[in-house]
């Protein structure tokens, strides 16, 4: 049986062209003008691309499954054009061992997505002891991180650095100092003061980055800066790799359209950590992403039940849907569309260990992770039709142009003009 | 449509000095053999505190019978809030019970407006976290302009814990409305991060503010706000921030001194100075009821009854 994708401008790394691409038992067998096959997937109109590779989703299972499972996450992420997502591991209990990490896996094989857990760095994410790195490895986890919270404590951080080196694998880390962050809701400054909301400086994201850089440089380690918000942070890495330091960064969307003056109603589907921030971080963060000091788009996609949503302010859990808004999203950005390709596919397929199976290129031989993404389709958000078990979006009501037409998972269209399969 | 009072921005000077007239009337009411009117007969108003306030509550429960009304308490610790009911759960279960106003307490900022958001019932803000405390501010400009004759023009202090103070930022704007001065007094540590767009002065000496004010409107100094490092220890407090019998003697002859209650004798101001003549403080409180009935009227009497 073969697939054919048809009439759609080709762009990876090596380049744009017209071309279909033919694909066999989950492999793509030819790129080339005039294929043909068994069944085949309109692009015309559209660009064919490597699938999107998201370094950040809260898929909620094992614990939270009210909010979201795999198998829903996963739907969500196939609609938003990605092949492959990282796992979060502050689920309930925290992907911490090899036994979690194998659940995880099992649930995965059977989603519409690559499921990649993530590892915590500590046991338990109590940022104590350092978790078994070396058994999750083992079993192919290659990026860990206790995201939720961030390590507090630097010697800890340092050591769990020095043990990673040495397995090949990436710690990333929540930059969030408790001590400054503590009692807060949302960003300190303006707004937070005339809300009268207890506020979130900027410089606990940043002096916790600072620390990072400065352990990388010490232990020779990569750190990889999740969720990135503020305009000193990014100041901070471009110095880094300005250096030659071995650390990357992803941002979230709605740190890029989204500022803390959206708080004004106090309806906390606007509430996230790191918060919303000012229009100065906002700016830094496109600037970021434009330049290359921001290595990948990652949605940060947290799914919450409605009625935790529909608490106080400050006694809801903080997070936003993501995964279905965020290619629109990144065209927004006004880069050219290889950037945000980059952005969204082939760095984040690099930062996660898995160039072999995604990112590109689109090639013969290479395995069939594709989406065909309308650059042009208009569409209005509406919370009850996203593919998420939950409704927390931030965009309810937005007219959003772009958006993923098909996508092709291991040879298997599990999108089809904007409908998921199964 | 219903109108509820949740910010004193959402009233403006105009519909300040509309609530301030009405209060007169309300006065007049409170001063007679049988201090009752039936213009709110037939209407429901619940108090739904989720903080603990005898005064506040009472005050409104006072506020709505004087005109008739029914009154209903929700208390939060012996309610189903305790086995999980969640926020909108709880208010559209009340307001299935029939109610035509619902004055909410809560610690937690802008729950008054999502409350606004999710039933037809008007909303009163009786107090939303560090936010807004409307009807006290209300109630501390008609103090003001009772002894005063107005606020246009006159210097006003507000002294203390201004950070987490709601009484504070509904103070702040219902003055500077009705065209005061106000000044900031406190240690930067009780500040709020960012004072962009605020229309006040700051300073941190407080006796060579005391000499130029109208009024000195002092805040209550929580014990708790030694643990959290902003203060060393309430006797510092006292000794740069509270008003002393020392520091009552820089005061202008007619210069006032007020406090949202309850106080802290001794910490932010001495047993001695709050009982002095100028003390307004427990006009504030009988002025209170008469404010918040002019409220009550004002959101919930339409058609004149018979």
């Amino acid at each position: 049986m073969s697939l054919v994708i048809k009439g759609g401008t080709v762009v990876d790394e090596t380049g744009t062209r017209t071309a279909d691409v033919r694909i066999e038992d989950g492999t793509i067998v030819a790129v080339g003008e005039s294929l043909t096959g068994d069944t085949t997937l309109d692009a015309t109109g559209c660009i064919v691309s490597s699938g999107f590779v998201d370094l950040h989703t809260h898929l909620r299972q094992p614990g939270r499954e009210e909010a979201e499972t795999i198998e829903t996450g996963s739907r969500a992420a196939a609609l938003g054009g990605f092949t492959a997502v990282v796992a979060m591991p502050n689920t309930e209990p925290a992907i911490d061992s090899a036994g979690v990490v194998r659940e995880v896996l099992d649930w995965g094989a059977k989603a519409l997505c690559d499921v990649r857990p993530a590892g915590a760095i500590t046991k338990g994410r109590a940022g104590k002891e350092l978790a078994p790195l070396g058994e999750m490895a083992d079993l192919g986890v290659r990026l860990f991180t206790d995201d939720g919270a961030g390590v507090q404590d630097s010697r800890l951080m340092r050591r769990a650095l020095e043990y990673a080196s040495a397995l090949g694998v990436t710690l990333a880390q929540h930059c969030e100092d408790e001590g400054l962050a503590s009692g807060g809701h949302m960003h300190e400054g303006e707004w937070s003061s005339r809300l009268g909301i207890p506020g979130i400086p900027a410089e606990a994201e940043e002096l916790m980055v600072a620390r990072d850089i400065a352990l990388s440089r010490l232990t020779g380690a990569p750190v990889h800066f999740l969720h990135m918000s503020t305009a000193r942070s990014i100041e901070l890495i471009r110095a880094a790799k300005a250096e030659g330091l071995p650390v990357t960064a992803e941002a979230a969307p709605h740190h890029f359209t989204l500022t803390h003056a959206a708080i004004a109603g106090y309806d906390p589907v606007f509430k996230v950590n790191p918060p919303l921030r000012s229009d100065a971080d906002v700016e830094a963060v496109r600037t970021g992403l434009a330049d290359g000091t921001i290595d990948a788009i990652a949605t940060d996609h947290a799914p919450h039940a409605q009625e935790l949503k529909e608490a106080a302010f400050d006694e809801a859990p903080p997070g936003m849907l993501g995964l279905e808004t965020c290619f629109a999203l990144a065209l927004q950005l006004g880069v050219p569309i290889e950037r945000v390709l980059a952005l969204l596919s082939w760095n984040p397929a690099r930062i996660a260990g898995l160039t072999a199976e995604h990112g590109g290129p689109i090639a013969e031989g290479r395995p069939a992770n594709l989406t065909v993404l309308d650059l042009a389709h208009a569409w209005t958000v509406e919370p009850e039709r996203l593919a998420s078990r939950s409704r927390n979006t931030p965009y309810a009501g937005w007219a959003l142009q772009g958006r993923a037409r098909h996508t092709v998972f291991r040879g298997e269209p599990v999108v089809v003009d904007m409908e998921a399969t199964r | 449509m219903a109108s509820h009072l949740l910010s004193v921005a959402d009233l403006g000077a105009d519909g300040l000095h509309e609530l301030l007239d009405l209060t007169d009337s309300m006065i007049e009411v409170a001063e007679r053999r049988i201090p009752k009117v039936p213009v709110l007969r037939g209407k429901t108003v619940v108090s739904l505190f989720y903080e603990d306030s005898t005064r506040t509550r009472l005050s409104f429960e006072t506020a709505a019978k004087r005109l008739s009304a029914d009154t209903m308490n929700f208390s939060v610790s012996t309610s189903s809030v305790k086995k999980g009911e969640s926020l909108r759960d709880t208010v559209i279960t009340i307001e299935a019970m029939g109610v035509d106003a619902i004055v909410v307490r809560h610690g937690s900022a802008g729950v008054p407006w999502q409350i606004a958001d999710w039933v037809d019932a008007s909303v009163i803000n009786a107090g939303d976290g560090w936010h807004e405390h409307p009807t006290q501010a209300l109630l501390d400009c008609y103090t003001i302009r009772e002894k005063l004759g107005s606020l246009q023009d006159r210097h006003i202090a507000i002294v203390g814990d201004i950070k987490h103070s709601r009484v504070a930022r509904s103070d702040v704007l219902a003055f500077t409305l009705l065209g005061a001065h106000v000044t900031l007094v406190a240690p930067p540590t009780l500040l709020p991060p960012s004072l962009e767009g605020w229309p006040v002065a700051v300073s941190h000496d407080l006796d060579s503010v005391l000499k130029t004010v109208d009024v000195v409107y002092l805040l209550r100094m929580q014990k708790e706000r030694q643990t959290e490092a902003l203060l060393p220890s309430l006797r510092e407090y006292t000794a740069l921030y509270g008003l002393t019998r020392e520091r009552a003697r820089l005061l202008g002859d007619d210069t006032l001194v007020m406090h949202p209650g309850p106080m802290n004798r001794g910490v932010e101001i001495a047993a001695e100075v709050a009982d002095l003549p100028r003390s307004v403080i427990t006009r504030q409180v009988a002025n209170g009821v008469a404010v918040r009935s002019a409220v009550l009227f004002k959101l919930l009497g339409s058609e004149p009854t018979s």
